[in-house]
C-alpha cells in the first residue's frame, strides 16, 4: 500500500495543461498571484475566477479532486472569515446587538478573502496536478539557474530536493519495518497518554536515523562511483522544450493580468 | 590484455587515539592480474577482505601501499580519476542505496549526465543498457515500484550506460529473494557473454562461483586460491578450514570419499554429478 505513495498530488492524465512546460506552468502561477491578490472589485475576482475554471477544465481531472484538495481548508477559511466580520467595524450597520457590530466592510473583506483563498487552491492544484514533483524541481532549478552567477547553490538544492523526494517512500517501508520489529519484541506504541507515546516515538527514530546515515553515506559512495561532481558540466537527459502552446498559454495569463488591472484602476 | 592489475597491494587503517594506535592490516601483498573478458569471482567470509578489495579496483580506497591500475592507469593519478571510474563501474548490495533518480531511465542516464554526454548520444545509450538487462518496458517506472532483482538490475543499466571495460559487483545478490538471485545473475552472465565485459563478482554464494571462469580466494587479507572453479573446489579441506562453503555437490563427492567412494572431484555442476553417480551405481 505505502509502496505506491506518490508525493504531491500528481495526477497521471494527459491534457493541455500537463503537456505544457513546467517552466511556463511556474511562471503562469506567479502571475496568476498577482492577478488574484491584486484585484479589489467584483468584476476582477470574476475574471479570475473565469481564468481559473478555464485552467481547471484543461486539466480534465474531475471537480471532486480539486474540491477534496479544499476541503480541509474549509473550516479554516470559515473561521478567518468570521474574526473578519467581527472585529471589520466600518463601513454601513448591518446588524448591531451588544458588542457584535457587522458592518458591510466587514462581510465583504471576508467574502473576498474566501474567494482569493479558495482560487489561489484550486489554481496552484491545477499545478500540483499536472506536474510531478520531480519536473517540478528540475523546472524550478532551470529557472534559479541564472542565480548560480552570484554562487546560489540551486544545483545542489535541486539535487538534495531530488534525492529527497526518491528516499520517502524508502524510509516510509523502513519505518513501517521497525515499528513492526520493536511491536515484536513488545514495545507499546498506541497506549498510554501524550507523553508514553513520545517517548514510545525514541525506539523507533534512533534506528531509522542511525539507517538514514548509513544509507546516505552508501549512496555518496554510488554518486561518486557513477562520476558525480556537483552540477558543472552536467547534460541533462530530460528536455525542456518549450512550444506554440506554451507562448499561447503565457499570452493568455499575461492577457488576464492585464485585464483585471485595467478593471481595476477604471474603477477606483 | 590485463585489465585490472595489484602490484604488492598493502591496505591498513588505523583506529583508537593518539597513544594507543592501532593499526588494523586489511590486505597483504595482493598481486593480481584479471585480463580483459574474465568472468572472476571473489570469495571470502565477512571481514576477509574482500570488499575492500573490490573499493581499491575503482578509485574508492587508495592502496596504503603497493599499486593498483585499472587498464593501465594508475589509481592514485587524481587527474584521471573519472577516467578509472568509466572503465571500471561498481554495483553494490543495496539496490535501493545506489539509486538516484526517482525514474528508471533517468537513474540509467545519471552517469551520463554527470560526465556530459550530449542528448542524442544519451538517449540512444540509456536505451541500449535498458536494453542489455531487460528492463526497457520499466523505462518510466519509479524504482519503488520494482522488485529487488529489477532494481539491481537498473543499477546494473547505470553502470553499463557509461560502457565500462569491467563491472565490480559486491555481493549484488545478497539482499535479493532466490528469483531476484536468479535474474541478476543471468544478466551479469550475458554482460559477459554477450557484450565481452569483464566481471568482477565478489560473493559467498557458491553456485554463484560456481559459473564464473576463474575463482580468488581470500582469507584474512591474502589470496589462498586463484584458479579454475573446479581445482578450487575440489579442495575441500582446505576451503572448509578457512569458513567457507563448498556447492553441494563437491560437498556430496567430498563426502562420499570419506566413505571411501571415490568420484572425480573436479565435478561441480549438477547435471556432471548426476552423469558420475549413474555411472557409478550402473558399474
Amino acid at each position: 500500500m505505502l509502496k505506491d505513495i506518490t508525493l504531491g498530488q500528481y495526477f497521471p492524465v494527459d491534457s493541455i495543461i500537463h503537456r505544457l512546460d513546467p517552466r511556463y506552468k511556474i511562471v503562469m502561477i506567479m502571475i496568476y498571484m498577482i492577478m488574484i491578490f491584486s484585484g479589489d472589485s467584483v468584476i476582477c475576482l470574476a475574471i479570475g475566477f473565469v481564468y481559473t475554471a478555464l485552467a481547471v477544465a484543461l486539466t480534465k481531472i474531475s471537480l471532486k479532486v480539486y474540491f477534496k484538495s479544499i476541503k480541509p481548508v474549509f473550516p479554516f477559511l470559515l473561521f478567518t472569515a468570521l474574526l473578519n466580520i467581527l472585529f471589520i467595524r466600518d463601513g454601513d450597520i448591518y446588524f448591531h446587538w451588544k458588542f457584535i457590530k457587522i458592518t458591510s466592510e466587514g462581510v465583504n473583506t471576508s467574502i473576498f478573502m474566501m474567494v482569493r483563498i479558495i482560487l489561489l487552491l484550486a489554481g496552484t492544484s491545477v499545478l500540483t496536478y499536472s506536474t510531478s514533483p520531480i519536473v517540478l524541481t528540475d523546472a524550478v532549478e532551470r529557472l534559479l539557474s541564472p542565480l548560480k552567477k552570484i554562487k546560489f547553490p540551486v544545483h545542489e538544492l535541486a539535487m538534495m530536493m531530488s534525492i529527497a523526494l526518491r528516499f520517502i517512500p524508502v524510509l516510509i517501508e523502513e519505518t513501517n519495518k521497525i515499528i513492526s520489529a520493536q511491536k515484536a519484541r513488545g514495545a507499546e506504541l498506541d497506549s498510554g497518554n501524550i507523553i508514553a507515546k513520545a517517548k514510545s516515538l525514541i525506539p523507533i527514530l534512533v534506528p531509522l536515523l542511525i539507517s538514514s546515515f548509513r544509507r546516505a553515506e552508501e549512496l555518496a559512495t554510488a554518486m561518486e562511483c557513477r562520476c558525480y561532481n556537483g552540477g558543472e558540466g552536467r547534460t541533462r537527459l530530460r528536455q525542456m522544450k518549450s512550444g506554440k502552446a506554451d507562448y499561447i498559454a503565457l499570452s493568455v495569463t499575461v492577457f488576464f493580468l492585464i485585464l483585471t488591472m485595467t478593471v481595476n484602476i477604471k474603477l477606483k | 590484455m590485463s585489465i585490472i592489475r595489484t602490484e604488492n597491494l598493502c591496505f591498513s587503517y588505523k583506529s583508537g587515539d593518539d597513544e594507543n594506535q592501532i593499526i588494523t592490516e586489511v590486505l597483504k601483498n595482493i598481486n593480481l592480474d584479471i585480463k580483459k573478458g574474465e568472468f572472476v569471482s571473489i570469495l571470502g567470509h565477512n571481514g576477509s577482505g574482500k570488499s575492500t578489495l573490490a573499493k581499491h579496483f575503482n578509485a574508492i580506497l587508495l592502496p596504503s601501499s603497493g599499486k593498483v591500475y585499472i587498464d593501465g592507469i594508475d589509481t592514485s593519478d587524481e587527474s584521471r580519476l573519472f577516467d578509472i571510474r568509466k572503465r571500471a563501474g561498481m554495483v553494490f548490495q543495496n539496490p535501493d542505496n545506489q539509486i538516484v533518480a526517482s525514474i528508471v531511465e533517468e537513474d540509467v542516464a545519471f552517469a551520463l549526465e554527470n560526465m556530459g554526454v550530449p542528448y542524442e548520444e544519451m538517449r540512444k545509450r540509456v536505451d541500449d543498457a535498458l536494453k542489455s538487462v531487460g528492463m526497457y518496458e520499466y523505462r518510466f517506472h519509479s524504482p519503488n515500484q520494482l522488485s529487488g532483482g529489477q532494481k539491481q538490475r537498473v543499477a546494473i543499466a547505470g553502470i553499463i550506460a557509461m560502457r565500462p571495460e569491467c563491472i565490480i559487483l559486491d555481493e549484488p545478490t545478497a539482499m535479493l529473494d532466490p528469483h531476484g538471485r536468479r535474474e541478476v545473475m543471468k544478466t551479469i552472465k550475458n554482460l559477459n557473454k554477450e557484450y565481452g565485459i569483464t566481471i568482477v563478482l565478489i560473493t559467498h554464494y557458491m553456485n554463484e562461483a560456481v559459473e564464473s571462469d576463474r575463482v580468488i580466494v581470500i582469507d584474512r587479507g591474502e589470496i589462498i586460491l586463484d584458479d579454475i572453479p573446479e581445482n578450487v573446489f575440489s579442495q575441500a579441506e582446505k576451503m572448509k578450514n578457512i569458513g567457507l562453503d563448498i556447492p553441494q555437490t563437491s560437498e556430496l563427492i567430498y563426502l562420499l570419499g570419506k566413505e571411501g567412494i571415490k568420484l572425480d572431484s573436479h565435478i561441480i555442476t549438477e547435471e556432471k554429478c548426476v552423469e558420475a553417480l549413474y555411472e557409478l551405481l550402473k558399474g
